[in-house]
C-alpha cells in the first residue's frame, strides 16, 4: 500500500473536536430553541465523521494484519447509519415540541421555559 | 501535497467556517443554510473516505429532509432578525470560554492517546460501498434495522399527537 493514500487519524479527530466544540458553544450562547437544536445536529455529525474515520482506520489495520476478506470496519459505518435513523426520528419529535412551545408562549426563547423553577 | 490532501484541507476549512457561521448568524434562516453547507462538506469527507453510501444518505436525510423540516418550521413561525432573542455579552463570552476549555481538554487528551502512527485509508477500500454495507445490515444487524422501523412509527405517532390542536 503506497503512502499517499492515507491520512493521519489525528487530522480527522481534530476536525471532529473542532466541530463538536463549535456545537457546544452554539448551545451555550444562543437562546433560540431551533438554533440550539441545529447545534445538536452539528455535534451528532461531528461524531458521525469521527466514526467513519475510525472505521477506515480499523479497515486499514485489518488489511495490514493480513485480513483479505475485508469486512473489518463495516460495523462502524452501520453505526453511523443507525445514528442518522435515530436523529431523523429525534428531529421530528423535537420540532413538534418546539412548534407546540411556540403555540403556547408565542416565542422560541428557551429562557421562558422556566415553569419547573417556580 | 497531493490532490487528496488539498481536498481534505479545503473541506475541513469549509466545514469549520460554515459551522462558525451557523452559531454567529443573527437570522435563523441563514443559520439553516450554513448548516446545509456544513453537511455537504461532511458528505465530501465521506466521499473522500470512500463511504459513498453514507455520503448519499447524509445528503438525502440531513441536507434534504431534516434541514427542509427546520426551514419549514422557521418559516412557519415567521422568525426574523428583530424577534431573535439574544443573551447578554457576558453570558456569550462565558459560553465561548467554556467551549474553548472543552476544546483544550479534548486536544490535550488526544496528545496522550498514542494515535500518532495510525492512519485512515483514504480513497480506497470497499467497506463503505452499498453492497458490503447492505450485506452486513441485512444479516448481522437485521434486528436493529427492524426495530428502527418501530422507532420511526412511534416518532411519527408522537409528532402527530404533540402537534395536533386540542
Amino acid at each position: 500500500m503506497e503512502k499517499k493514500n492515507n491520512m493521519p487519524i489525528n487530522n480527522y479527530i481534530l476536525l471532529s473536536i473542532a466541530l463538536f466544540c463549535i456545537g457546544i458553544v452554539g448551545v451555550l450562547t444562543r437562546r433560540n430553541a431551533i438554533i440550539i437544536f441545529m447545534c445538536i445536529e452539528l455535534m451528532l455529525n461531528a461524531v458521525n465523521l469521527l466514526l467513519v474515520a475510525f472505521s477506515k482506520m480499523h479497515a486499514r489495520a485489518a488489511l495490514l494484519a493480513g485480513d483479505v476478506n475485508g469486512t473489518a470496519g463495516t460495523d462502524g459505518q452501520l453505526f453511523v447509519f443507525f445514528i442518522m435513523v435515530v436523529a431523523a426520528a429525534e428531529v421530528s419529535v423535537g420540532l413538534a415540541i418546539i412548534v407546540m412551545m411556540y403555540r403556547n408562549i408565542h416565542s422560541v426563547d428557551v429562557n421562558f421555559l422556566n415553569r419547573l423553577k417556580h | 501535497m497531493n490532490i487528496i490532501q488539498i481536498l481534505f484541507w479545503f473541506l475541513s476549512v469549509v466545514a469549520i467556517f460554515s459551522a462558525l457561521m451557523v452559531i454567529t448568524s443573527k437570522n435563523p434562516v441563514y443559520s439553516v443554510l450554513w448548516l446545509i453547507v456544513t453537511f455537504f462538506a461532511i458528505s465530501g469527507h465521506y466521499i473522500l473516505l470512500n463511504a459513498q453510501f453514507l455520503a448519499i444518505v447524509n445528503i438525502i436525510v440531513y441536507a434534504g429532509a431534516i434541514m427542509v423540516l427546520f426551514l419549514f418550521v422557521i418559516m412557519l413561525m415567521n422568525l426574523n432578525k428583530e424577534t431573535e432573542p439574544q443573551k447578554n455579552r457576558w453570558l456569550k463570552m462565558a459560553g465561548a470560554v467554556a467551549g474553548g476549555c472543552l476544546l483544550l481538554v479534548f486536544v490535550a487528551a488526544l496528545k496522550g492517546a498514542g494515535l500518532k502512527d495510525q492512519e485512515a485509508m483514504v480513497n480506497e477500500g470497499d467497506i463503505g460501498l452499498i453492497k458490503n454495507l447492505g450485506k452486513e445490515l441485512f444479516t448481522t444487524y437485521v434486528v436493529p434495522f427492524e426495530i428502527s422501523s418501530i422507532l420511526f412509527l412511534s416518532a411519527m405517532v408522537g409528532a402527530v399527537v404533540i402537534g395536533k390542536k386540542e
